[in-house]
């Protein structure tokens, strides 16, 4: 039987492969813009078509924008497009087109808007996947490196002790006392503001790497202070091992236990982190798509009215979130229930 | 003057006003009876400003916000009207210019009164005059009463004349009397003595002190709150049937801070017009019942790209000076004007309410409009042919390059508050990707804008929106003369940069001084055609004036000339209905 640990596990792998292969998935580019389907509500998958037939493969209507009414559009089954799995895309580059290999799509010229599409026509689905990866990889190497950062400043604080560990934690209660989301604004502002999406997305992993070591740090700094005073860490450097070899040997190996279900936390953490720094133009820029810059079309009240798909970030958010604060929970001891 | 905004200029209604009378008609008969019925007097409207007013003091208002609510509470001799765009007689009733054209002669109406019963005489229009023009005010419109260099002089002739005298004739004419609030020498003629008023009229002044002769006075100021003007029962301006004016008896303005929320209060009641809605919020009003929507049509307002082509120190930044050297060539602005998709532009930023734009004059002011400008269709095509002829060219993955082999690259500038800027960067952003030109979007906030156009002159391009405040050619002044503030690709030079910028500053002095309108035309309508020649400005859309109020209120006219909805205020009133 499936533990509900392994169940979770599996939910995590399945998302984090699907979302690592973001680029293959999306059925379109994400800086592709089809404006003259801005606003296109999501396609309707269908199996039975105009004459109650059914269609073992789906199938979706070309959609037609109204005559009179901007950005609504109507579905005409006179003609459809089967989805496809495995295809070819042609994206314009430049003078020149680029073929790509798709997982799943429709023959042009028709559509299939999974989850509709932006005010510039661009698949929101597409959008999406490749937002989350962006913001997904971002935070899970901010989150490396603010561990990276937190076991040596918090091991040396710990196993040290003194003038050190004073230092370290100072500075420690003092980054925890500031608002971090503030801290992070005012730290990206005072940045380069003319960067490429690489030059970015690098930035803001630093940014957050640096903000985020003071929880790691204290965390490790605990861990070690109260091991380094047991029997065998002072039978070890009795026996005249160095720093370096009781750190390794004795008491870093301890971390893991405490340092997985932080480093789990601290994921949808610096998603948010991200989010809100694109939210305020101060993420990665367009045409890369990050979850922050999704949301930053979707803030005004009449675009919600008139197309709610814009929102799917939120639901991404919301189910990252979940995935990785139950991930944790099932990782400490005892039954999850009553985690949950 | 023009303002770095987003904002406006004035409209000419799509359909004309008897079209759009039978609409209103054929909509709602009962209405158009009451109408016909006479208007109904009593009521008040409330309207939402983004800020409250910086002072009531009209000579020192800089700001929209504290226009919107002063200028109701003031009068000026002669008016523009905000719909037609023409000059209309307001406190003067008549004037007539000298054969020179260097002196006007202005007749003041009679039995003029000021809000608090005392008369308003030519005295107190000579006070006026000398405290706009006295430098220790520092008002803001001091400028625009220079000609020539020299303050225009001021005198009286007799009880009900002034004569007013200007150092050159002025092609402006009596527009410059627009908007230059008459005072009450009575109330601040001891403050202006003393050097003191500049202290006067401030947001916590009593309302009874605040005194002038527009349709209405202050009531109360809640500060951050509402104020509340109440009818002036001394106002001078009379209806069609000789009955006076304005019908409304209070005029409420209350400070909501985004346009978002002025739309949801708008629609649960709480505020009954809205001067400015986008696009989106005009398109979920038109199809709800209760409310009167109207498209004034392409506002004063211009969006443009533009390119630094600052003459700066290449060795301090040679990266910039780099990317110069293609800003520079004409064939290069050219490329980029023609791969942008202005009519996605129009489509996707303002919802098809907007208008495509080749010039900086829009339909909306048809006087100006130059209809000779060629106004080509999007072509990457010819874009291409043009980089060509440059001599850049196309690496096997599609990206531009230049002669060197250095790939064409370019970050653009924008306001981060502007939503439609913004859209337009993208879409453009789109559009030169096709062209093999990567361009990166940096939004800031508008202070660090200006910051880097007019100052560091740290950029490589930038979107910006300039709002005409009046139909005339003459508030261009600063952004067309290579000495202007706002002649953003190369401001403030000390002489122009090129032959055609040279042309430019000579034309734009030449209307200034011209005689006749046909004359100022021609001239104008070559600068238009200069800028179209070399696009220093690529000009990209202006939205439409979108407005909406409740069903009820008649006379809602909206004007492409700010204030859009309350320029006619006194004119405004409700039909008799159920429940109202």
């Amino acid at each position: 039987m499936i533990t509900a640990r392994r169940a979770v596990l599996l939910v995590v792998i399945a998302v984090h492969a699907i979302v690592l292969s973001a680029p293959w998935v999306a059925p379109y580019d994400p800086a592709e813009q089809q404006r003259l389907l801005a606003f296109a509500p999501p396609s309707r998958l269908h199996v039975i078509d105009a004459q109650g037939r059914w269609h073992p493969r789906p199938f979706v209507c070309a959609i037609e924008p109204s005559a009179d009414v901007p950005f609504r559009y109507t579905e005409n089954c006179s003609r459809t497009y089967g989805v496809r799995l495995f295809l070819r895309r042609t994206t314009a580059v430049g003078f020149t087109t680029r073929r790509t290999l798709r997982l799943v799509g429709v023959d042009e010229p028709g559509a299939m808007f999974l989850l509709g599409t932006d005010e510039f026509g661009r698949d929101v689905f597409s959008r999406v996947l490749i937002g989350a990866r962006i913001s997904l990889l971002m935070a899970i190497a901010a989150v490396t490196l603010s561990l990276a950062l937190g076991v040596l400043l918090g091991s040396l604080a710990g196993y040290l002790g003194g003038t050190v560990d004073a230092m370290v934690s100072g500075a420690t209660e003092l980054v925890l006392a500031l608002p971090w989301l503030y801290l992070l604004l005012a730290a990206r502002a005072a940045m380069p503001l003319s960067l490429t999406p690489t030059e970015a997305f690098v930035i803001i992993m630093v940014l957050l790497g640096a903000i985020g070591w003071a929880r790691p740090a204290r965390l490790v700094r605990a861990v070690v202070a109260s091991a380094r005073t047991n029997d065998y860490v002072t039978a070890a450097r009795t026996a005249g091992a160095s720093t370096a070899h009781v750190l390794r040997r004795h008491l870093l190996p301890q971390l893991p236990v405490v340092l997985v279900p932080l480093a789990l936390q601290l994921v949808p953490q610096f998603v948010l982190g991200e989010t809100t720094l694109s939210l305020f133009g101060l993420g990665v820029p367009e045409p890369a798509p990050s979850w922050g810059t999704l949301l930053a079309s979707a803030q005004r009240p009449q675009v919600l009215v008139d197309a709610w798909w814009l929102l799917a970030p939120v639901a991404g958010l919301i189910g990252i979130c979940v995935m990785y604060y139950t991930l944790a929970r099932t990782l400490r001891p005892g039954p999850l229930v009553s985690r949950l | 003057m023009s303002a770095p905004t987003g904002a406006s200029r004035t409209s000419v209604v799509r359909a004309g006003s008897a079209a759009l009378c039978l609409v209103v008609c054929l909509g709602a008969p009962a209405a158009c009876r009451a109408e016909h019925a006479g208007p109904t007097r009593g009521g008040q409207i409330v309207v939402a400003e983004r800020t409250p007013p910086s002072t009531f003091n009209p000579v020192l208002a800089a700001d929209a916000q504290t226009h919107a609510v002063v200028d109701r509470l003031f009068a000026d001799l002669i008016h523009i009207n905000r719909r037609t765009l023409k000059t209309e007689p307001a406190l003067a009733s008549s004037w007539s210019v000298s054969k020179d054209g260097l002196e006007y002669t202005l007749k003041l109406r009679p039995d003029l009164k000021f809000s608090d019963g005392h008369p308003c005489t030519v005295d107190d229009v000579v006070f006026s005059f000398n405290v706009y023009l006295d430098e220790s005010v520092h008002a803001p419109q001091r400028d625009l009463l220079l000609v020539g260099g020299k303050p225009i002089e001021v005198r009286k002739k007799d009880d009900t004349t002034i004569v007013v005298k200007m150092a050159e004739p002025y092609a402006v004419g009596e527009r410059i009397f627009d908007s230059i609030a008459i005072l009450p020498k009575h109330v601040l003629g001891e403050a202006f003595a003393k050097g003191a008023l500049g202290r006067s009229w401030g947001v916590d002044a009593p309302p009874e002190s605040i005194v002038g002769t527009g349709p209405f006075r202050l009531h109360e100021n809640v500060p951050g709150q509402r104020i509340v003007l109440e009818r002036n029962p001394h106002y001078w301006k009379e209806d069609g049937d000789g009955g006076s004016l304005p019908y409304l008896d209070r005029l409420v303005f209350v400070t909501v801070p985004s346009s978002d929320a002025e739309f949801l209060r708008f629609k649960a009641g709480e505020i009954d017009m809205m001067s400015r809605l986008s696009a989106e919020q005009f398109a979920a009003l038109s199809s709800a019942r209760g409310y009167q929507t109207i498209d004034a049509g392409p506002s004063l307002e211009y969006n443009f790209l533009f390119f630094n082509l600052n003459d700066l120190n290449a060795t301090s930044n040679p990266a910039l000076a780099k990317r110069q050297q293609w800003f520079r060539q004409d064939a290069f602005r050219h490329a980029v004007s023609a791969a942008i998709d202005r009519a996605a532009v129009v489509a996707i930023v303002h919802r098809g309410r907007g208008e495509p734009l080749w010039g900086p004059v829009t339909r909306g002011n048809a006087m100006w409009y130059n209809s000779a400008l060629p106004r080509p269709a999007r072509s990457l095509e010819r874009a291409r042919a043009l980089l060509k002829g440059a001599g850049f060219s196309w690496r096997k993955d599609g990206a531009l390059a230049d002669r060197d082999g250095t790939l064409v690259e370019f970050s653009i500038l924008l306001q981060a508050t502007s939503v439609p800027r913004g859209q337009m960067a993208t879409i453009i952003q789109n559009d030169l990707a096709q062209l093999g030109i990567r361009v990166t979007i940096v939004p800031l906030d508008t202070r660090a804008v200006l910051d880097r156009v007019q100052r560091t002159r740290d950029y490589d391009a930038c979107i910006l929106g300039l709002v005409d405040a009046d139909a005339d050619p003459n508030v261009g002044m600063p952004v067309w003369l290579s000495s202007g503030e706002q002649h953003f690709w190369n401001p403030s030079s000390a002489k122009p940069a090129t032959p055609w910028e040279a042309e430019i500053d000579s034309l734009m002095r030449q209307q200034i001084s011209a005689r006749t309108f046909a004359d100022r035309k021609k001239l104008f309508d070559r600068v238009q055609a200069l800028l179209a020649e070399h696009e220093p400005m690529i000009f990209l859309a202006s939205p439409d004036i979108l407005s909406a109020a409740r069903a009820g209120l008649a006379n809602f006219k909206p004007a492409i000339l700010p204030h859009y909805t309350l320029w006619n205020v006194e004119e405004l009133y409700w039909r008799p209905a159920p429940g109202r």
